[in-house]
């Protein structure tokens, strides 16, 4: 038997390693876009498995949407880093430092 | 059930096997492919929850046009290896002890009692001729129409930013200049030349 559990566990791992792209990658703006994506997969991971062990569909519209929000994030995630390579020949995140947060 | 239990965790284990190699590989292209393994096996575990259409959804929308781009972002910005290679170690303590509380305190939350009922596996398998991708359609017409509605601004706008940013207007292309026609007027333009020479 999979149990709900068992779908909820491999979400928090999946976000958890996700977290964790985005603490070790401070050099490519690209890899730390990757985990993005992915963290968005652990929580639809988790949209999904309560939308089907409460037999409620409404949480896979939920998904449908924020795959749809996630698509335009990306689009628009790679245009700025485009532009950003155009301007300064680099995507190292440490490099990103002229508002000196 | 037996077969479900073995593809449940097979794929489970692929999801986080390239997860990982996601957020540890040095080179783009490679995190970018590890990351086109795990969409699929996250697609093939939404099969499992019966939630078919949005398993299609995600190789489509994923793996066809999102991870295409980035594979195109990658090819186009043409980095250099070893810039990405060093500095990787030195936060890697402090993910991991992020990345262990976080997975612990999750895993604890969702142990078996604390979510009731629901930790039983899946009450009722849906029937052959039931269709999920028209009960999704169904309610993303009817109740969900307005954030539909809302969703394709968003692409919309994306589409819009995204070519408005990255559009660099070519130097030599000729093209009308309004404000310069209209300022213009009839003395900077025409001189009247009489039979003695030029007359101001």
């Amino acid at each position: 038997m999979i149990t709900l559990t068992d779908y909820l566990v491999v979400g928090a791992i999946l976000f958890g390693l996700s977290l964790a792209g985005m603490v070790i990658n401070r050099k490519n703006l690209i890899v730390l876009l990757m985990s993005i994506e992915l963290m968005l997969l652990a929580v639809n991971m988790n949209f999904i498995a309560f939308s089907s062990f409460l037999q409620d569909s409404a949480g896979q519209i939920f998904v449908f949407f924020i795959l749809a929000v996630a698509a335009a994030e990306t689009a628009l995630g790679l245009a700025i880093l485009i532009i950003l390579f155009r301007t300064r020949q680099s995507i190292n995140v440490t490099d990103l430092d002229a508002l000196k947060g | 059930m037996i077969i479900q239990k073995l593809v449940f965790y097979v794929f489970s284990a692929l999801l986080i096997g390239s997860s990982t190699m996601v957020i540890v590989s040095r080179q783009s292209v490679r995190a970018a492919f590890f990351l086109i393994v795990a969409f699929c096996a996250s697609a093939v575990l939404w099969m499992l929850l019966e939630a078919e259409f949005l398993a299609l959804l995600l190789i489509f929308v994923y793996v066809g046009a999102v991870m295409t781009l980035f594979m195109f972002v990658v090819m186009m910005l043409n980095l250099d290896k070893e810039a990405v290679q060093e500095k990787f170690v030195r936060y890697l303590p402090f993910a991991v002890v992020v990345v262990a509380l976080m997975v612990g305190v999750l895993v604890f939350a969702v142990k078996p009692g604390h979510l009731g009922d629901l930790s039983v596996a899946m009450k009722a398998h849906h029937a052959a001729d039931y269709s999920n991708t028209k009960v999704l359609g169904m309610l993303l017409y009817t109740r969900y129409v307005y954030a539909f509605e809302l969703a394709a601004v968003i692409l919309l706008i994306a589409i819009v930013a995204s070519i408005g940013l990255t559009h660099r207007e070519k130097s030599n292309n000729k093209r009308q200049r309004v404000v310069a026609q209209l300022e213009a007027n009839k003395a900077d333009r025409l001189v009247v030349i009489t039979d003695m020479g030029v007359n101001e």
